[in-house]
């Protein structure tokens, strides 16, 4: 089932921006990246523009302009904090907007992210979910120790493709995984009955008993099922490995067409994916990735891309579409994009100071005009938002 | 010369799941929502607590291969709720209980140190070990690590990401718009470890936090884990509340500091500790009674003989006898995940004594639980308690206390609207918070000034 409604707007919020030289620009706070006032701006920015839930990049690694391999380069930003931590401390300080943090699944414990993730969703009364990422960079497999990841030399050979379906298949398990244990205890486990001096009824809480190849886990969960039941799953595609994961294991997939054709191909592709997982009657997002220049005039958010590229040194490129333009042209795009298949999009802004407030200020306005996008929330969970129902329990007794 | 007053260091511990969590009182709230810890967290702050401290445990209880159902069950997730804590108060510190044994150093180490940012310099972990293959039964190595391996695993570990921790020194980032220089080291955060638990090497992603590291707790009791607080940690978690106890233990830790070329001060002792107010002596005592009933119900009561009789003892009567049949000490332990049954070394001399007692004083089975399990640590009138308070604490029982109400989220109201005020008439406990961070709050130094002076000295 794909969604018809108005069209679903996030944002992806990293340092100080897309653009590698974007923490040089005036508007840029580049020494408060590591507090949290920071972020709790950019959210109450995001969420003044009514956009329905913001992602934050993490990694487990220095941030690295190359693929596979730290850079040492000292002209960018480099460290970070925790993603999922930076929306835990968010989450009181905002009431409508969801928070969905980054997660690396590949040197990572289900358990513990799983518990992370229904804690979130505690913290934030129900706006909580998950971008769910693999890393191939040796360098990071080092840091855990735990595994070494062949090295990638050629992108199309087949060890590579059977390394990266292989990442992929244990993210899809990791996902699993994850998803059984919010499942794990039933909505009503909690009973307080004194009468029988039983705290829960353990009858609703169930042992997942996942088995897959590179980890089991028996649970059930230490947390409770949080509020959504099961907080958003996300997924950035850009290829049929991963657009089978986003298919089969998320609510919203984020891919990266360049134009209209390419976005009805990669929809069609990932619907029969998903028909073909048995999920046709369930609603998946498919939201296109875009980074944007935001300017009132046109020339200006080209000129202020091309400063941004002198700054860096080089043109910046990216998998997504780089857009530079004014609000009234992309919502001009999105609309197109939309008609296309996506059901939202997932706007990087190249300048987080400048073009996450054109965003909010400038594209949402421009949208409500249009009836192409929300005037207030209409929805108390993240879920709501995205026209997700919260879902029945797998474990509990239809 | 009189020795000048020692100032008290307090703690709030949210309940956790314990029998000594009272769920079913009236006015028990959620052990799971939000708005429970925020309560908890805000009442702790405005008395002025030095921190709030989270437990956890890794896998739900069992005890006879079923779920134990009569305490509390459910928790968040440490990190989260800690982080999301520091949106809602300003100086509290952040105290969580994070295993060594089912987490690697990197990730940890990225997760305090964020907290610490997150929260303006309030984090610490209280390092905790395990081994048990049930709890590993959660995780991707599973059971993998032998009990006798366990500290040896939790030093290397703390170790580790006391390296990682020290990658990045605090200077590196310039973020020089003008210049177009964001960091002064390409090579910020480069680390190597090669040991016998961890081989990793690369470079850290979180700068240096406002506090350098957390604040480290430990809570191990056995000689190792003494020696292991005595030798990495600045505070000891330890459950020695009573005078002549903490006294030993206080004496104990403290001697065995000078072997690691520290001082006294650099590690605070603060056992957990219970307690009940009454407006005056006689009425806590009373409440204290009616309290332990609640704690102890004639199911709890049975299920506690289970942990020292290992036997499923659920058709016993528990206003009756004491069990006639012997404990079976041959198999494996009914209860899994919790580290309590460890206390009962003899269970053969353990139910021969409990027996003994029990037909002395005419005693059922549920009289015996609450009369052997754990009392509360204090209980009188606000005046009786402060009093005893600062008396252990002069008396070098302890350094303060890390305090668990019996009443989640609002039974630390009590103690800071009646205690708390004569404690700081008293002029042994702050009326305000001195400095922004935890290490302020505990007289502890920050890592680099520490080793600033270790260098000065040598």
């Amino acid at each position: 089932m794909s969604p018809s409604s108005s069209l679903h707007l996030a944002v992806a919020l990293d340092g100080t921006g897309w653009h590698p030289a974007s923490w040089r620009e005036p508007v840029a706070r580049p020494r408060d990246l590591l507090t949290a006032g920071y972020w709790a701006d950019l959210v109450a920015e995001a969420e003044r523009g009514l956009l329905d839930f913001v992602t934050i990049e993490d990694g487990l690694g220095p941030q690295s302009s190359h693929f596979l391999d730290p850079d040492e380069r000292t002209d960018q930003v480099r460290g970070r904090l925790d993603a999922v931590l930076i929306a835990a401390r968010i989450a009181p300080l905002s009431r409508h907007i969801g928070l969905v943090p980054t997660a690396v699944v590949t040197h990572t414990e289900p358990f513990h992210l799983s518990k992370a993730i229904a804690t979130l969703d505690y913290v934030s009364t129900g706006r909580a979910g998950l971008r769910v990422q693999i890393t191939a960079r040796p360098n990071e497999a080092a840091h855990f120790g735990r595994r070494t990841i062949p090295r990638i030399e050629a992108y199309d050979s087949p060890d590579t493709r059977d390394l990266v379906t292989d990442l992929f298949d244990e993210t899809a398990d990791y996902v699993e995984a994850v998803r059984r244990l919010w499942d794990s205890w039933e909505d009503d486990a909690e009973i307080r009955d004194v009468a029988t001096g039983r705290f829960v009824d353990r009858d609703k809480l169930h042992y997942i008993d996942f088995e897959g190849r590179h980890f089991s886990v028996k649970g059930p969960s230490i947390t409770p099922r949080p509020p959504q039941g099961q907080p958003l799953v996300t997924a950035l595609a850009h290829d049929t490995v991963p657009y089978r994961l986003v298919a089969r294991a998320t609510d919203v997939g984020y891919v990266t067409p360049h134009a209209a054709d390419q976005a009805r191909a990669i929809v069609a592709e990932i619907r029969a994916e998903q028909a073909g997982a048995g999920r046709a009657d369930e609603l998946l997002h498919v939201f296109g990735d875009l980074v944007v220049f935001l300017d009132d005039d046109p020339a200006e958010a080209a000129a202020r891309r091309d400063r941004l590229d002198a700054l860096a040194g080089e043109p910046y490129t990216s998998d997504a579409r780089i857009f530079a333009g004014t609000p009234a042209q992309l919502a001009d795009l999105l609309v197109e994009l939309q008609e296309a298949g996506l059901t939202g999009f997932r706007l990087r802004p190249a300048v987080l100071g400048h073009d996450l407030p054109a965003v909010t200020r400038g594209l949402v306005p421009e949208l409500q005009r249009r009836g192409a996008f929300r005037r207030a929330y209409e929805a108390d969970t993240l879920r709501g938002l995205l026209g997700l129902p919260r879902p029945a329990n797998r474990y509990a007794a239809a | 010369m009189t020795k000048p007053l020692k100032q008290i260091h307090l703690a709030a511990h949210f309940p956790g799941v314990n029998n000594t969590t009272v769920w079913s009182d009236p006015a028990a709230g959620s052990h799971i929502e939000f708005s429970s810890f925020v309560h908890f967290a805000q009442t702790a702050e405005r008395a002025k607590f030095d921190f709030l401290f989270l437990a956890e445990g890794l896998r739900l209880r069992e005890q006879g291969g079923k779920i134990y159902d009569l305490d509390v069950v459910g928790r968040p997730d440490t990190f989260t709720v800690l982080a999301a804590l520091a949106a809602v108060t300003e100086h509290l510190g952040l105290t969580g209980t994070i295993n060594s044994t089912f987490n690697e150093p990197y990730e940890v180490a990225r997760q305090f140190a964020s907290l610490d940012h997150l929260s303006g310099g309030r984090s610490a972990w209280n390092v905790v070990t395990s081994w048990d293959a049930f709890t590993g039964e959660n995780f991707r190595r599973g059971g993998f690590l032998p009990q006798d391996e366990r500290y040896s695993r939790a030093k290397e570990f703390l170790a580790t990401t006391n390296e990682l921790f020290d990658s990045w020194h605090g200077d590196e980032i310039l973020a020089d718009q003008a210049t177009g220089t964001f960091l002064n080291d390409a090579k910020a955060g480069s680390f190597v470890h090669t040991g016998q638990h961890f081989d990793i090497h690369g470079q850290f992603n979180v700068p240096r936090s406002p506090q350098g590291r957390p604040v480290i707790f430990q809570a191990g009791d056995s000689d190792e884990g003494r020696e292991f607080a005595a030798s990495s940690a600045d505070a000891i978690f330890s459950r020695y509340a009573t005078l002549d106890d903490g006294q030993a233990f206080y004496t104990d830790v403290k001697n065995r500091l000078a072997k690691y070329g520290r001082s006294h001060d650099q590690l605070k002792i603060l056992p957990a500790a219970s307690f009940i107010l009454g407006d005056t002596d006689a009425e806590a005592e009373e409440l204290a009674k009616e309290v332990r009933r609640q704690q102890v119900s004639g199911a709890t009561a049975l299920k506690h003989l289970e942990f020292v009789w290992n036997r499923d003892l659920s058709s016993y009567d528990p206003e009756g006898p004491l069990p006639d049949v012997d404990p079976d000490v041959s198999g494996t332990h009914i209860s899994q995940g919790r580290a309590q049954v460890r206390m009962y070394r003899d269970p053969l001399a353990t139910a021969r004594e409990w027996r003994e007692r029990a037909a002395a004083n005419n005693w059922s089975i549920r009289d015996l639980v609450i009369e052997t399990g754990n009392r509360q640590n204090f209980i009188g009138s606000p005046a009786t308690v402060a009093k005893t308070i600062n008396d252990y604490v002069q008396a070098d029982a302890s350094d303060g206390f890390i305090l668990v109400p019996h009443i989640t989220p609002t039974g630390l109201d009590v103690f800071a609207d009646k205690v708390v005020p004569l404690l700081q008439e008293q002029g042994v406990f702050r009326t305000e918070y001195e400095g922004p961070t935890l290490r302020d709050h505990l007289g502890l130094a920050h890592p680099d000034a520490e080793a600033a002076g270790a260098r000065v000295a040598s």
